[in-house]
């Protein structure tokens, strides 16, 4: 409900999973009963994701295909949940938590430090594509706070000198 | 009180998160011997007797719940394990998820067993995506070691285990919007009844349970119903996880014994060590964003001055008027420093944000809710929108499908009922209200 941004649509473009991907898929279908398939669904856009930085609409439709299922019931979905980009990204994208327990341990400073080191606003990638700022609502780790995940990494306890230690890490490429 | 710790007793062996760490500390060996000394229904038996309420938030007792389970035959049974997390303020279950698997896995094979489910689920929210792969790994070494798959330890009972991320969506927790995530779909709760022992995951009976009350199964079966019973306080049996967060000088994951007082958690040694950088104490919300805020007189003392304990009946008294719940276990302090306005306005946001748009209550509601929310606490408000939020509350309350619309009204009921002075005093001092705060509230001086 909470992702109001719209999949860019190109319907000519196809396009094709590795065969790392599809073995992973595969693996995951195989879990659920005969006839239960869809059930794979959420964990195939999470490995879509994790091999193209986001869901596009021809990702979409190759999931759709993969399950035998409408192409609307995989949309339907994806857009459900935030977890999910359905427009191109940066690099490293990252969402810092802004819920309550956070922000009573500055979590609004937090994303604007950001914000400013940056020189991006929340819901922006920089110039170079190498970040993108979001926010998320709780991350279960409100007693490490203010932190930020990205990709499957959880940062807690940050401060400003953390963050940009982080950032250069990212940029040299020490974390992936 | 003695820090009694059943759950997280062998947190701190080095490699508990392995299997043969695990097993040297007796792990596996309650299930060993379950399946050799208990029928399934003496199981659900123990777990009645113990008194465990669901630590998912809502403390239904867990052995009456398993006992409504439909038994139609030649029809499958589930056990889903609801690792969703996601409730603001706790973060337990991710803690014993990550440093001691096993004793999940271990706890979700004895109530599968007790249940008659050969295969369960662990539904993990997204964002875990780490822990589903620690998951995996258990469950595969729990494998190779013969405590799951066919004919586990002789017994006849075959059993699997199957982890599945969710994608980011608060709403999934509740339990019918876990089960249409799980089958592939949005996250949107369905109609109760049938309630999901009757009707749950594709349509079978189903049982939904919290990590926390998986993983306590294992305790409870080892020491027997009435030894855990014995442990905690009345109708609070056992040890509870708490996650404690905000304004606390050790803010973490602690095991408590049901009942140690409200003044020793946040205060004493042994847990959150007080406020942190030696401020005061201005409020606390107790049980996850979801339960009524206290105020700072009515957090370690009920309304009658008697000593406010960590258990679900003394968070309870004085009911809503001046009381809250345990709820998840979500322990959220707030220093002098803090704004209650802002903190509502804060929550009420996380709720539209994450209200599933069924129902227009609870859609529009809180979206209504927010932007009132938004002004007063950006200085734009009036004293009209006091009332206005209060009466919107009334009627979010019990006209939705789920109850996130009681969880959306609650907290700012609650916040209304003790903070309305520095709601006023917002909209009084406008051009102020977002530079400075309004400090501690007073005790009412009752005549
Ligand atoms: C909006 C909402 C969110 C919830 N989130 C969670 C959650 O993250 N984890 C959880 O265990 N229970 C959550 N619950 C409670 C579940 O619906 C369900 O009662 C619980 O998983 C049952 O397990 P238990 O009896 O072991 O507590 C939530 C309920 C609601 C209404
Ligand atoms: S109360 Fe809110 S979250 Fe629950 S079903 Fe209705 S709209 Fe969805
Ligand atoms: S509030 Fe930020 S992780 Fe929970």
């Amino acid at each position: 409900m909470s992702q109001h941004t719209q999949p860019v649509f190109d319907p000519s473009e196809v396009i094709s999973f590795n065969d790392a991907m599809m073995e992973k898929i595969t693996a995951v279908i195989k879990k659920f009963p005969e006839g239960k398939e869809k059930s794979a669904l959420i964990r195939m856009l999470h490995i879509a994701q994790a091999e193209f930085g986001w869901v596009s609409v021809p990702a979409m439709n190759k999931i759709a295909e993969i399950l035998s299922i409408q192409p609307v019931e995989v949309y339907e979905v994806a857009s459900f949940y935030t977890m999910f980009h359905l427009q191109p990204v940066g690099k490293h994208v990252f969402e810092v938590c802004r819920t309550g327990p956070c922000a009573l341990v500055g979590s609004d400073e937090l994303i604007s430090y950001i914000q400013d080191k940056l020189n991006i606003q929340v819901g922006e990638t920089t110039e170079d594509g190498l970040f993108t700022l979001k926010t998320a609502e709780c991350l279960g780790g409100c007693g490490y706070g203010p932190l930020l995940q990205c990709r499957n990494q959880y940062h807690e306890h940050l401060t400003p000198e953390k963050v940009d230690a982080l950032i250069e890490q990212y940029k040299s490429g020490q974390i992936q | 009180m003695k820090n009694r710790r059943l759950l997280l007793e062998h947190i701190d062996v080095p490699g508990i998160q392995g299997i043969e760490v695990y097993q040297k500390q007796g792990g596996y060996d309650t299930l060993t011997k379950a399946l050799k000394n208990f029928s399934p229904d003496g199981i659900v038996e123990e777990v009645k007797k113990s008194g465990l309420r669901g630590r998912g938030g809502a403390g239904f007792p867990t052995g009456l719940k398993w006992s409504f389970l439909a038994k139609p035959e030649g029809v499958p049974r589930y056990l889903v394990c609801n690792a969703d997390e996601s409730e603001p303020g706790t973060f337990k279950d991710r803690y014993l998820m990550e440093k001691i698997p096993h004793i999940l896995i271990e706890g979700m094979i004895l109530s599968s067993y007790a249940l008659g489910a050969n295969t369960s689920y662990i539904y993990i929210r997204g964002e875990f995506m780490y822990i589903l792969d620690i998951l995996e790994k258990a469950i595969a070494e729990a494998h190779a070691k013969g405590f799951l798959g066919k004919n586990i330890q002789g017994s006849g009972f075959d059993h699997e285990i199957i982890v599945t991320p969710g994608g980011g969506a608060y709403i999934c927790g509740e339990e019918t919007a876990l089960l249409e995530s799980l089958e592939g779909k949005r996250g949107n709760p369905r109609i109760k009844p049938p309630f999901p022992a009757v009707k749950g995951l594709w349509g079978c009976p189903t049982v939904v349970n919290n990590v926390e009350s998986i993983a306590a199964v294992v305790p409870i079966v080892r020491e027997g119903g009435d030894a855990y019973a014995n442990i905690g306080i009345g109708k609070s049996t056992g040890t509870k996880l708490i996650s404690a967060c905000g304004n606390l000088a050790r803010p973490g994951v602690y095991e408590i014994e049901l009942g140690v007082s409200v003044e020793e958690f946040m205060y004493g040694d042994d847990y959150c060590q007080g406020i942190a950088n030696g401020k005061k104490l201005k409020a606390c919300v107790p049980g996850g964003s979801s339960v009524p805020i206290l105020p700072h007189f009515l957090v370690t003392k009920t309304a009658n001055g008697e000593d406010r304990l960590m258990s679900y009946e003394s968070l309870a008294d004085g009911g809503f008027a001046s009381g809250s719940m345990l709820g998840s276990g979500g322990f959220i302090v707030f220093d002098e420093d803090q704004c209650i306005v802002r903190n509502t306005w804060n929550f009420t946001r996380f709720y539209a944000h994450e209200s599933c748009g069924q129902c227009s209550p609870c859609r529009e509601g809180t979206g209504w809710m927010e932007k009132i929310l938004y002004r007063l606490e950006h200085g734009q408000g009036n004293l009209r929108d006091i009332d206005l939020l209060e009466e919107m509350n009334k009627k979010i309350e019990g006209n939705t499908i789920c109850p996130l619309g009681d969880a959306a009204a609650w907290p700012v009921a609650a916040a209304i009922r003790h903070f309305r002075e520095e709601f006023e005093w917002h909209v009084n001092h406008a051009a102020d209200a977002q530079k400075r705060n309004y400090g501690l509230i007073q005790q009412p001086v009752v005549a």
